[in-house]
C-alpha cells in the first residue's frame, strides 16, 4: 500500500473501530454476579446431567458394587454382606472421597438403577479433607431389590424414576431430547 | 501567584512575616492543593477507566467498594499502602527507592503551568507550554532510572523503549503545539486559552483544517508521551511482564501508576488549553465566583471528556509493535506534523486572524463527522440487536 493509502486507511479503520466500541459502551453486560447479586441459585440454571458433588440414593441402592468397581481413584469404598437368615444384601459402609474425586462420572455410567449420580450443586470447599468424605451409611440398611414389573412402593417409585431418567439421558449422547 | 502572596502578606493572614518566607509557605500550600487534586483525579480516573474498559467488553467492572465501586481507588491505594516495600537485593537501592519520585517531580511540575479558571492558574509563565514538554520529560529519567536500577532485563528493555517512544514523540507534539502558537503568538497556557473563545468556532480546533490535524496530532502524541494505549510498550505485559516497574511493590508502584493516570488528567487539560479553549464561558452573569465555577466546571468537563476518549482509545486499539511505534512517528507523523505547520504558517501570513467562513467550514465538517460517526454508531447496534443498557449504573 501506499504512503497515503496508509494514512488513509488507518484513521478509517479507527473511527470504525471507536464506531464498535462505542456501540458496545450502551449494550448490557453479560457478566453473572456470582454469587450473591443473582435471580436464580446457578445450580438450579445447571442441566440435569450436569457432573457436580457426587450423592447417593440408598432407597435405590442394589449394592451391586458396580461403582466401586467402575471408580479409577478408588474413591468410594463400599461393605456390603449378604445377611445369611433373610438373603438380603446389606449396606454397612458406603463412603465417597470428594476430595479424590475427579468427576469423571464412570461411577454413574455402570449403576442399574441411577442411585450414584452427580448433582449439579459445586460449591463443596471445606476446611479439612476428612469432611470432605461423604458417608452414606449411617446405620446398615438392607439393599434396594428390583422388584419384578414397574415399582409399587409409593415412596420409592419417584426416586427410581429419577435414577432411570439419569441414566436414560446419559446413554444418549446429546442428552435427552 | 506572586500578587496573592504579596497581598496575603502585606494585607492577609500572613502579615509580618518575611517576605521569603511568606513565599515558601504560599508555594507550599499551593504544592498541597495541587498535589491533593491530582491524587483524587487520578484515583477516580483510574477507578472511572476500569468502568469504562469493563463497558466497552460487555462486563460491569468494580462495583462492590461504594456506590457503584465508586471508592475502588482509595481500597486499592490503601493496600498499596500496608505492602511490603522490597528492594531487590542485587539493585541499586538508592536510584532504585529514588526513581518513582522522579517520574512524580517531572508529571507533577507540569500541574504548575495547567490553568483552571481565569486567573485560577498556579504559574502563568510566559513559555507555559515549553515548560510543560520540557518538564514532562522528566519523568523518561525517572522510567528509565527505574529499569535501569532494577537490575532486570525486562525492566531494562522496559525503560529504554519508554525513553526511545517519548524522545521520539516529543517532536510531533511540540510541532502541533507551534501550529497553534502561530496564531496565538504567545507560549503562555492562559494567553493562549485568552485567544479562543466560548463558542466551538472561536476553538483552535475548528480554526482551521491545519489545527484541526494538529489537534490529532498532539493527541497521538500526548498519548504515547504519556505510555497510553496503543502506545504501552514499555509497560507491555504480554513481552516485558510490568516493564520498567517489574520489580517496584506497594507504594513505589503505586506512585508509577499514579504518575500514568494523573497524565491522562494532563494530556486532557493541555489539549483542552491547546484546542478545546480552555475555561472560556459566554459571560452569562455578573456574578464573579457563579462565573469562576462555571470556568472550572467548564474546563474540568472537557479535560474529563479527551480522558474519556483516551480510555476508549484504549478499549478500542491493540499495542503496536516496537518497529511499527517507530514507523508511526517518524515516517508518518513528523513529516505530517512538519508539513501541516508551514501550511499553517501560510495561513497565518495570508489570514492572521482566521477567517469566518474558514472556521464556519470547519464546524459544519466537525459535526459531520460527529453525525457520521453516531450513524455508524447506530449500524453497529442495528446489526447485532443486542440487549440495551444505557445507563452507566449497572
Amino acid at each position: 500500500m501506499g504512503y497515503f493509502e496508509n494514512i488513509r486507511e488507518s484513521v478509517r479503520t479507527i473511527f470504525e473501530g471507536m464506531a464498535i466500541t462505542a456501540s458496545h459502551m450502551v449494550r448490557k453486560p453479560y457478566t453473572v454476579q456470582y454469587p450473591d447479586r443473582i435471580d436464580v441459585r446457578v445450580q438450579d440454571t445447571l442441566p440435569f446431567r450436569y457432573r457436580g458433588l457426587l450423592d447417593v440414593d440408598l432407597e435405590i441402592c442394589t449394592g451391586c458394587l458396580a461403582c466401586e468397581r467402575a471408580c479409577p481413584i478408588d474413591c468410594i469404598v463400599i461393605d456390603a454382606e449378604k445377611d445369611k437368615e433373610t438373603r438380603e444384601m446389606v449396606l454397612k459402609r458406603f463412603d465417597i472421597d470428594l476430595a479424590k474425586c475427579m468427576f469423571c462420572g464412570l461411577c454413574s455410567e455402570p449403576c442399574p438403577t441411577g442411585s450414584i449420580h452427580h448433582t449439579p450443586e459445586f460449591e463443596g470447599a471445606d476446611y479439612s479433607l476428612e469432611s470432605m468424605i461423604r458417608r452414606f451409611v449411617k446405620a446398615p440398611v438392607v439393599a434396594y431389590k428390583p422388584s419384578k414389573g414397574p415399582e409399587t412402593n409409593p415412596e420409592i417409585a419417584p426416586i427410581l424414576k429419577r435414577g432411570l431418567r439419569y441414566l436414560d439421558e446419559f446413554a444418549s449422547p446429546g442428552g435427552a431430547s | 501567584m506572586q500578587q496573592l502572596a504579596d497581598r496575603l502578606i502585606d494585607t492577609g493572614f500572613l502579615q509580618g512575616l518575611p517576605r521569603g518566607l511568606g513565599y515558601v509557605i504560599v508555594v507550599a500550600l499551593f504544592a498541597f492543593l495541587m498535589l491533593n487534586f491530582i491524587m483524587l483525579v487520578a484515583g477516580v480516573t483510574s477507578w472511572l477507566e476500569r468502568r469504562v474498559w469493563a463497558r466497552i467488553q460487555s462486563r460491569i467492572g468494580p462495583n462492590r467498594v461504594g456506590p457503584q465501586g465508586s471508592i475502588q481507588w482509595l481500597a486499592d491505594g490503601i493496600k498499596n499502602i500496608m505492602k511490603e516495600d522490597i528492594v531487590p537485593s542485587a539493585a541499586d537501592a538508592p536510584l532504585f527507592r529514588f526513581a518513582p519520585y522522579l517520574a512524580m517531580m517531572g508529571f507533577f511540575g507540569a500541574f504548575a503551568v495547567v490553568p483552571f479558571g481565569d486567573g485560577l492558574i498556579v504559574a502563568d509563565i510566559n513559555i507555559g507550554v515549553l515548560y510543560v514538554s520540557a518538564v514532562t520529560a522528566l519523568v523518561v529519567v525517572g522510567i528509565l532510572m527505574a529499569g535501569w536500577s532494577s537490575n532486570n532485563k525486562w525492566a531494562l528493555l522496559g525503560g529504554i523503549r519508554s525513553a526511545a517512544q517519548i524522545i521520539s514523540y516529543e517532536i510531533p507534539a511540540a510541532l502541533a503545539v507551534l501550529t497553534v502558537v502561530l496564531f496565538t503568538g504567545t507560549l503562555s497556557m492562559q494567553g493562549i486559552i485568552r485567544a479562543q473563545g466560548w463558542a466551538p468556532w472561536n476553538w483552535f480546533l475548528f480554526h482551521n483544517p491545519f489545527t484541526f490535524v494538529a489537534f490529532f496530532l498532539f493527541f497521538v502524541s500526548a498519548l504515547a508521551e504519556g505510555n497510553r494505549t496503543p502506545f504501552d510498550l514499555p509497560e507491555a505485559e504480554s513481552e516485558l511482564v510490568a516493564g520498567a516497574f517489574t520489580e517496584y511493590s506497594g507504594l513505589r508502584s503505586l506512585l508509577f501508576f499514579l504518575v500514568e493516570w494523573g497524565n491522562l488528567y494532563l494530556i486532557g487539560a493541555i489539549c483542552t488549553t491547546l484546542f478545546l479553549g480552555g475555561w472560556q464561558v459566554p459571560a452569562f452573569t455578573d456574578s464573579g465566583l457563579v462565573l469562576g465555577l462555571a470556568q472550572v466546571l467548564t474546563f474540568f468537563l472537557k479535560a474529563y471528556f479527551l480522558v474519556f476518549v483516551a480510555m476508549w482509545v484504549r478499549g478500542t486499539l491493540p499495542r503496536v509493535r516496537v518497529d511499527q511505534l517507530m514507523t508511526l512517528c517518524w515516517k508518518y507523523l513528523v513529516p505530517i506534523a512538519f508539513v501541516n505547520m508551514i501550511l499553517a504558517a501560510f495561513f497565518a501570513a495570508i489570514l492572521p486572524n482566521g477567517s469566518i467562513f474558514v472556521k464556519a467550514g470547519m464546524c459544519v465538517f466537525g459535526l459531520g463527522l460527529a453525525v457520521h460517526f453516531f450513524q455508524r454508531v447506530l449500524f453497529h447496534l442495528r446489526r447485532a440487536k443486542p440487549e440495551l443498557h444505557l445507563s452507566p449504573i449497572v
